[in-house]
């Protein structure tokens, strides 16, 4: 790999809460070559909205604290940005989508006032150049007969014209990277495949990288070529996508996909994770996934694992299956 | 589950009257009670507190600034403040509370029963809205020709004037909360709209109708000046703290304390009302974590 | 299949949409679902499922056609009364979490909801039956003393399907149930719906989004389409030989967890607007097999083998 696009070490972020500070993200750590995909997959909770608002530096500065990390992108850290760099920075460079697009979108505004207010922002372009931008955009992001839509208010438009109206507005200034946190949740399956048909599209045409985050297994393994698999907070496995869906190293994976209803075949009842994800505040010493793993031992219960390699640019923090892998 | 537990365990005695141990950690509950119960008290021994008679005029000492002998001093008739403050707080919380509660119960009624039955909604509304539009001093007046002017035409002239919002904003958190999964929830196991309404409707509309209230509180003490000032309600002499302020307002100047003090004492009155009120809006939504 | 112990019949239901206007959500559906059988719904979003479920426990009336439960009509004259005979026979399971328990009642007393609606059941038995339903579902007794918003999104709806229990129904809506879970709960909760049918004998109509999910639910399975169904089968005919475009459409699109797949390209365009229902099959503008007739005829949903409906020109 060429040195990488982004390069995230060692990330953890704190919230302030009533209860005292609350650890939402735990010394995550990953890299992004250009053009390449990074998947984020993981249940609700798990940490990773909060791992996407950090490299974009959107977590709000009087309640949150990030006591270990760095951000490194094109040289410099962006943990330590002033404030202005990071501006120019954000939707200009590294833009985002995110999963509810109705909200994400002004109703006051027609969709040429909201994708030209980016463009003038970070361009300096005049409204009206602005405007035929935002047709071209629009064109770009298969909205048929653009031209008249783009005075369309975020209300006239159905939930997957919205989300391509939330991706122009994303590629507006041609990032390098583009962080898409659950695009897809929110609409329908005939629709989610438009929209992820769209994105891969538009990563070939304008070289983008991307990071993909999702609960969704399926749209992970259809989308990424690398995948980072966190629970609470913490990534447990990361690997090429193919080795993670093939020979999951971490239990809580292996569980995971073995949940999954087949598609393609009867079953009498489906596999399970016993119990459930733990209540964000609650510290459980050791390997976060211990109470619910079939496969705990002792040492997993006392001391907290590392992430080892465990293969070909394949990352786990399971020592059981480590040391069944290469006996001792 | 393996840890099967017994019927007995769960018939044990559970924590009585967990509402009013939650009230009393509560501590703005706990602020509001003490001006609440302070003022209240003030008002019932109020001879105990001040020896002076709260209407007897003394030419000699008229305006005379709060000083040792007068805390809150003295008024154009020479009457101690202090003590019509005392007296007057008699009538006003009365009336206060009054207006809220018959205003809150009638307004609540309103504004449930149109949310629930939907054809009855238009008839009632119509009938708030003409309400809300005929001048609650007309209102006044006329039960006060009918009843006498007294303290009871006063209160139901002014709860008249304030059912059309109480009950609006009943209705408007009603619908919401009945299109919540819940409601059907009950509706398929055949609940009667009786129940939906008890049950689910009026426990989730607390909050907006707790805060509502403390606010006509206020406004009824002082609306109660206004009407006393027209000669609706019990007329003058008898202080309330509305009456004093309207009749301090010629001095508003020169003798500021005639209208300061018994300005105090509504916002104080109302300050108290509020906490309380929040306490139990508080208390009664077991989804906050009381403060302490 | 044995006789069925709920069935509908050409149900319609129309929603007034501003000024002479009405939006058609559902449109002439009709199935069958016997004791202890699982029919499945799948669909898009605004397709008619959860209007459907509502009608058939009769949450929201019927605009025209018929719902017969336990061999009792229940739409039309009289019908509420039929409907009060069987109404304890019959429960709905909601999809959110948050929204289908009130707030303000602790778990008790949600649980406990249908046996105080329906009364005469005395405080012992009612607590009693409480622990029970509690330790059906997996959650343990000292829930009852809580409120919902101490629980999880799993938790309560272990809870919804507590109360859907407390008097022993036979048939239950179970309206997008897993859809707001995560996978991991997803399935606990699948399983849990399995077992209770298996040690009940219940009878379910199974609203979800996810082909897979239904797959693992259900025996029979119908798909919906702008308020009609377009399509209904056993699971295995249904999954093995789709025979609408619109089943086959969806069965390729579903993303799946394997990097080797394929997927075939979206499908374009969107579910039609009710307001404006195009003529002909309504599926027609995206179908990629779409003739002439399409969109001028509207196909019926015929028979093509036993027990396996499609409504489509071309099959
Ligand atoms: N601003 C905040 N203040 C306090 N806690 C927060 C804040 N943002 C997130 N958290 C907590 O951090 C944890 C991780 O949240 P995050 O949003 O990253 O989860 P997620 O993996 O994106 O989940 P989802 O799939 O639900 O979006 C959660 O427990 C959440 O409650
Ligand atoms: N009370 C109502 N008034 C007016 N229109 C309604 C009402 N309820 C549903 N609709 C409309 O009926 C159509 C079908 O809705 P329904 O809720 O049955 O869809 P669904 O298949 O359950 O979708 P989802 O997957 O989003 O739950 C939609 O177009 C919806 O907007
Ligand atoms: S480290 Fe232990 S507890 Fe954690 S996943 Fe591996 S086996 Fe399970
Ligand atoms: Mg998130
Ligand atoms: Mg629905």
């Amino acid at each position: 790999m060429s040195a990488p696009l982004l390069s995230v070490r060692d990330l953890t972020v704190q919230f302030r809460t009533d209860a005292g500070w609350l650890t939402a993200v735990e010394q995550v750590g990953f890299e992004l070559g250009a053009q390449e995909t990074l998947g984020i997959v993981g249940e609700s909770g798990s940490g990773k909205s909060v791992t996407a608002l950090s490299i974009l530096g959107l977590h709000a500065a009087s309640t949150t604290r990030i006591p270990t990390g760095a951000i490194a992108y094109a040289g410099q850290d962006l943990l330590k940005l002033p404030d202005r760099a990071m501006r120019r920075i954000r939707g200009g460079e590294i833009a985002m989508i995110f999963q509810d697009p109705m909200s994400s979108l002004n109703p006051v505004l027609t969709v040429a006032d909201q994708i030209s207010e980016t463009l003038m922002l970070h361009q300096g372009l005049d409204r009206k150049t602005a405007r035929n931008r935002a047709i071209g955009l629009l064109d770009m992001v298969r909205i048929a007969d653009a031209a008249h839509r783009v005075d369309a208010y975020p209300h006239q438009l159905s939930g997957g014209m919205r989300q391509r109206v939330m991706i122009a507005i994303a590629i507006a200034c041609r990032p390098k990277l583009l962080i898409a946190d659950e695009p897809t949740t929110a609409l329908d399956v005939t629709i989610q495949a438009q929209i992820l048909d769209l994105l891969r599209e538009l990563q070939t045409e304008l070289g983008m990288s991307v990071i993909l985050i999702s609960h969704d297994l399926g749209v992970i393994a259809e989308f990424a070529r690398r995948v980072l698999v966190m629970y609470a907070g913490r990534v447990v496995e990361a690997a090429p996508s193919r080795a993670l869906f093939r020979q999951p190293m971490h239990p809580y994976t292996s569980g995971l996909l073995a949940a999954i209803p087949p598609l393609n075949h009867d079953v009498t009842r489906l596999s399970t994770i016993p119990g459930s994800i733990p209540d964000p505040g609650r510290r459980i010493p050791g390997c976060r996934f211990s109470p619910r793993c079939t496969e705990a031992q002792t040492e997993c219960r006392e001391q907290a694992p590392d992430l080892v390699s465990v293969g070909d640019d394949h990352f786990a923090r399971c020592p059981p299956r480590l040391h069944r892998m290469r006996p001792v | 589950m393996a840890d099967a537990t017994t019927a007995g365990e769960l018939l044990a005695p559970r924590r009585r009257f967990p509402v009013l141990r939650r009230l009393a950690r509560h501590r703005s509950f706990r602020i509001g009670f003490v001006i609440v119960v302070v003022l209240t008290l003030a008002a019932i021994f109020a001879p105990l507190i001040s020896s002076f008679d709260p209407t007897s005029m003394r030419a000699r000492i008229r305006f005379r600034p709060p000083q040792a002998a007068y805390w809150f001093g003295t008024d154009n008739f020479g009457r101690d403040v202090f003590t019509r403050c005392l007296y007057g707080a008699r009538l006003s919380l009365t009336i206060g509370l009054g207006v809220a509660v018959l205003s809150g119960l009638v307004g609540t009624a309103a504004g449930i029963i149109s949310a629930q039955f939907r054809q009855l909604d238009a008839m009632i509304m119509r009938l708030m809205d003409g309400l809300m539009a005929f001048p609650a001093i007309i209102l006044a007046i006329g039960l006060a020709a009918a009843m006498g002017p007294n303290i009871g035409s006063l209160i139901v002239a002014l709860s008249v004037a304030y059912i059309p919002r109480t009950a609006r904003i009943v209705r408007a958190s009603a619908l919401v909360v009945r299109e919540l999964e819940f409601v059907d929830a009950a509706r398929v196991s055949g609940a009667s709209s009786l129940r939906i309404i008890w049950k689910h409707l009026l426990p989730n509309c607390m909050g907006p109708l707790l805060v509502q209230l403390t606010f006509v509180f206020a406004y009824a003490i002082l609306a109660e000046a206004a009407l006393s000032f027209l000669g609706i309600g019990p007329p003058p002499p008898a202080p309330s703290w509305g009456n004093i302020i309207a009749e301090g307002r010629d001095q508003a100047v020169d003798s500021w304390w005639i209208m300061f003090f018994p300005g105090l004492a509504i916002s104080l009155a109302t300050l108290g009302m509020n906490l309380l009120g929040d306490g139990l809006r508080d208390v009664l939504d077991p989804r906050l974590k009381v403060e302490t | 299949m044995s006789a069925p112990i709920v069935s509908a019949r050409g149900l319609v239901k129309d929603f007034p949409a501003g000024p002479d206007r009405t939006l058609r959500a559902v449109d002439n559906v009709s199935f069958d679902i016997a004791a202890g059988e699982t029919l499945g719904l799948v669909g898009e979003s605004g397709s008619g499922k959860s209007t459907t479920g509502r009608m058939l426990v009769g949450l929201i009336p019927a605009t025209s056609g018929e719902v017969s439960l336990f061999g009792q009509t229940v739409t039309g004259r009289g019908g509420d009364a039929r409907l009060a005979t069987v109404r304890n026979r019959l429960q709905f399971v909601f999809q959110d979490p948050n929204g289908s328990l009130n707030p303000r009642m602790r778990v008790r007393d949600a649980i406990a909801e249908p046996l105080d609606i329906k009364g005469d059941v005395a405080r012992a038995d009612r607590a009693a039956r409480v622990a029970e339903l509690l330790d059906m579902v997996g959650l343990p007794a000292a829930s009852a003393d809580r409120y919902p918003h101490e629980f999880s999104g799993g938790q309560r709806q272990r809870i919804g399907i507590a109360r859907a229990l407390a008097l022993r129904p036979e048939f239950i809506v179970c309206d997008e149930p897993v859809s707001a879970l995560d996978v991991s709960m997803q399935a606990q909760i699948v399983n849990l719906l399995l077992d209770l049918q298996e040690r009940f004998g219940l009878g379910y109509l199974f609203i979800a989004h996810d082909l897979a999910v239904v797959r693992s639910m259900s025996r029979n399975v119908a798909v919906m389409y702008a308020g009609s169904i377009v399509e209904i089968a056993s699971r295995q005919a249904l999954y093995a030989a789709p025979q609408h475009p619109y089943t086959q459409a969806l069965l390729d699109v579903v993303p799946r967890p394997d990097p080797d797949r394929v997927r075939k390209p979206a499908l374009a365009g969107e579910v039609p607007s009710m307001l404006n229902r195009p003529a002909g099959c309504a599926f027609a503008m995206r179908c990629p097999r779409a003739e002439a007739r399409c969109r001028v005829e509207t196909p019926a949903l015929r028979d093509i083998a036993a027990g396996h409906r499609a409504a489509c020109h071309l099959v």
